[in-house]
């Protein structure tokens, strides 16, 4: 009897890898104790390509194709990384306006990135006409993002040494109206999220990450600054054109009046970012000095000088899902000797656990679609010897990144 | 675009990411969005295999995905059809040397309609509905 009953409860739950609410696979398990989420456990992984170490057997030029594909939605974040460290290591001077081009792109991709989100955070809510809204107002976004790198999805246009294409004054007027269209539309916006009641209901105090499991646990960008933590690269460690330009980090606070860490301070912020980003898409233009877009246009000259580097660099940026970091080390080889990516994403999805834990079996999509995860660009590591599986504690990851580090230093 | 005797019904698909980049992902859900609004025809996106007559498939099939490929084309009823989406399931594309592959596509379930593309456009993946269409009619009617 007793056997029984320790069986029944709690109930697991299994969700994924394949689900219709999110786009992505993983795995989740929910410990269930009727509607109430015990525990929970995921399992990323799913989508891992082996992107590093294919990097590991090409140059840099090919390797910034590569890098636009580790995320379809933060092409420009990775190869801005990406290429950061690059040039660091080579001793490549960008340009200045390659500079503030890079900026008005990984802004733009910043504005579309947070609508799209917040027309899946709709979704996960059951509305879906403001799903359908905010992705028509986006297109106008990934236009202008058309118009100005000829792709609407991997753009391809940051290479190392500076960009590929530069900004005539013809698109200054594509870049203005979209600008403009979207200060006008953002109060909308932020009527229809924020003052809506069913959104304000589900959102307000579901999902919440104190401050300290927040700084705990490593969590960046928008759900880092959602639970009150000042975090934010463009402010913190001002990279190509930021240090020019008056940014401070977005908490939600400053809108709200008070932080509590909840879903609906993640969309608070989200939104607002938007607006953030057409300002500073503004003071670039206004700003953007004349002069060549990149360090050396011609491919075979800068190869060359990537295959002479050697050293060690890292390229952080910051993402619109919070802080992308690529550690790159070359040895005078044309493939780089070393190449580490972390995406913002890593960081964040540990935070579901503390977020899911209490929560109700109907709010598993939106909390998990709340730190906009990004699963492509996390999934990393896996361990696979033949066809045996093996799990690895703590004690033999710590030991492994030990021997690791020794490794690259001899 | 004129319509055929092919929508005599609705075509409701699930899409299913074996490893993709989210670049598809995110053109397949602008397509479905107002501005190209396919919905109008009886085209959606279902939550499940077993609502489906169309699966599309992205991302290149790493390893962990191929069963669970197989598993979803096997629920789907018949008469059915595959449509492959984006370059790196139809070949390998920017991922062709990677260690984690089991595809492409068409090696682990059979594909009817590819869509070219890195990702491609929201115009394209209608197309590329419409051509599925079009098979499923033919299929029905005998032909195969």
């Amino acid at each position: 009897m007793s056997e029984k009953s320790a069986k029944k409860a709690p109930y697991i739950v299994p969700i994924g890898p394949t689900h219709p609410a999110l786009k992505e696979p993983v795995m989740f398990n929910f410990e269930m104790e009727g509607e109430v989420i015990k525990d929970v456990d995921f399992a990323p992984g799913q989508t891992h390509r082996g992107i590093e170490w294919m990097g590991m057997r090409r140059n840099p030029i090919q390797i910034v194709h590569l890098t636009d594909r580790i995320c379809g939605i933060c092409g420009v974040s990775h190869t801005f990384a990406f290429a950061r460290a690059v040039e660091q290591i080579a001793g490549i001077e960008v340009p200045e306006r390659g500079d503030y081009i890079r900026t008005i792109l990984a802004e733009f991709e910043r504005i579309q990135s947070h609508l799209l989100w917040a027309g899946v955070a709709a979704h996960e809510l059951g509305f879906d006409s403001l799903l359908h809204l905010t992705w028509r107002v986006r297109e106008q976004s990934m236009d202008v993002i058309e118009n100005l790198t000829g792709n609407r999805v991997n753009y391809g246009i940051v290479q190392v040494g500076g960009v590929r294409r530069d900004i005539v004054p013809e698109q200054h007027k594509i870049i203005e109206d979209c600008l403009s269209t979207y200060e006008g539309l953002l109060s909308k916006l932020v009527t229809l999220f924020l003052e809506d009641r069913s959104i304000h209901m589900r959102c307000r105090d579901t999902g919440v990450l104190s401050k300290e499991d927040a700084l705990g646990l490593c969590t960046v960008g928008p759900t880092a600054r959602a639970s009150g933590v000042n975090v934010d690269l463009r402010q913190d460690y001002p990279y190509a054109a930021y240090g020019d330009l008056d940014i401070t980090a977005i908490l939600p606070d400053q809108h709200m009046g008070e932080t509590r860490g909840d879903v609906y301070d993640r969309i608070v912020v989200r939104l607002l970012e938007v607006g953030q980003s057409c300002g500073i898409i503004r003071q670039c233009l206004d700003q953007m000095p004349s002069g060549p877009v990149t360090a050396e246009a011609k491919l075979a000259k800068l190869l060359a000088i990537c295959k002479k580097a050697q050293g060690e660099a890292i390229g952080r940026v910051e993402a619109p899902r919070g802080e992308c970091f690529h550690y790159v080390r070359m040895d005078g080889k044309e493939a780089p000797a070393n190449w580490k990516v972390k995406a913002s994403s890593y960081s964040n999805l540990m935070s579901w656990i503390p977020m899911l834990r209490g929560e109700q079996i109907a709010d598993i999509p939106i909390i998990v679609a709340s730190i906009d995860p990004c699963l492509s660009c996390t999934d990393r590591v896996a361990v696979i010897r033949g066809r045996s599986r093996s799990v690895l504690t703590k004690e033999d990851l710590h030991r492994l990144s030990v021997e690791k580090t020794r490794r690259i230093q001899s | 675009m004129k319509p055929t005797k092919a929508f005599n019904r609705s075509l409701w698909a699930f899409h299913m990411n074996s490893g993709s980049c989210n670049g598809c992902e995110i053109e397949i859900v602008a397509a479905i969005t107002p501005r190209y609004d396919p919905e109008r025809f009886g085209i959606k996106l279902v939550g499940s295999p077993k609502h489906a007559d169309l699966l599309l498939v992205t991302g290149p099939v790493v390893g962990k995905m191929k069963d669970r490929l197989v598993r979803v084309y096997e629920q789907m009823p018949d008469p059915k059809v595959v449509m492959c989406v984006g370059t790196c399931g139809i070949s390998g594309g920017v991922f062709y040397d990677s260690y984690n592959l089991a595809g492409p596509v068409d090696q682990v379930v059979p594909v009817d309609v590819y869509v070219v593309g890195c990702p491609p456009r929201p115009e394209a993946i209608i197309h590329g509905v419409v051509t599925a269409l079009a098979k499923l009619e033919r299929i029905e009617g005998g032909e195969h």
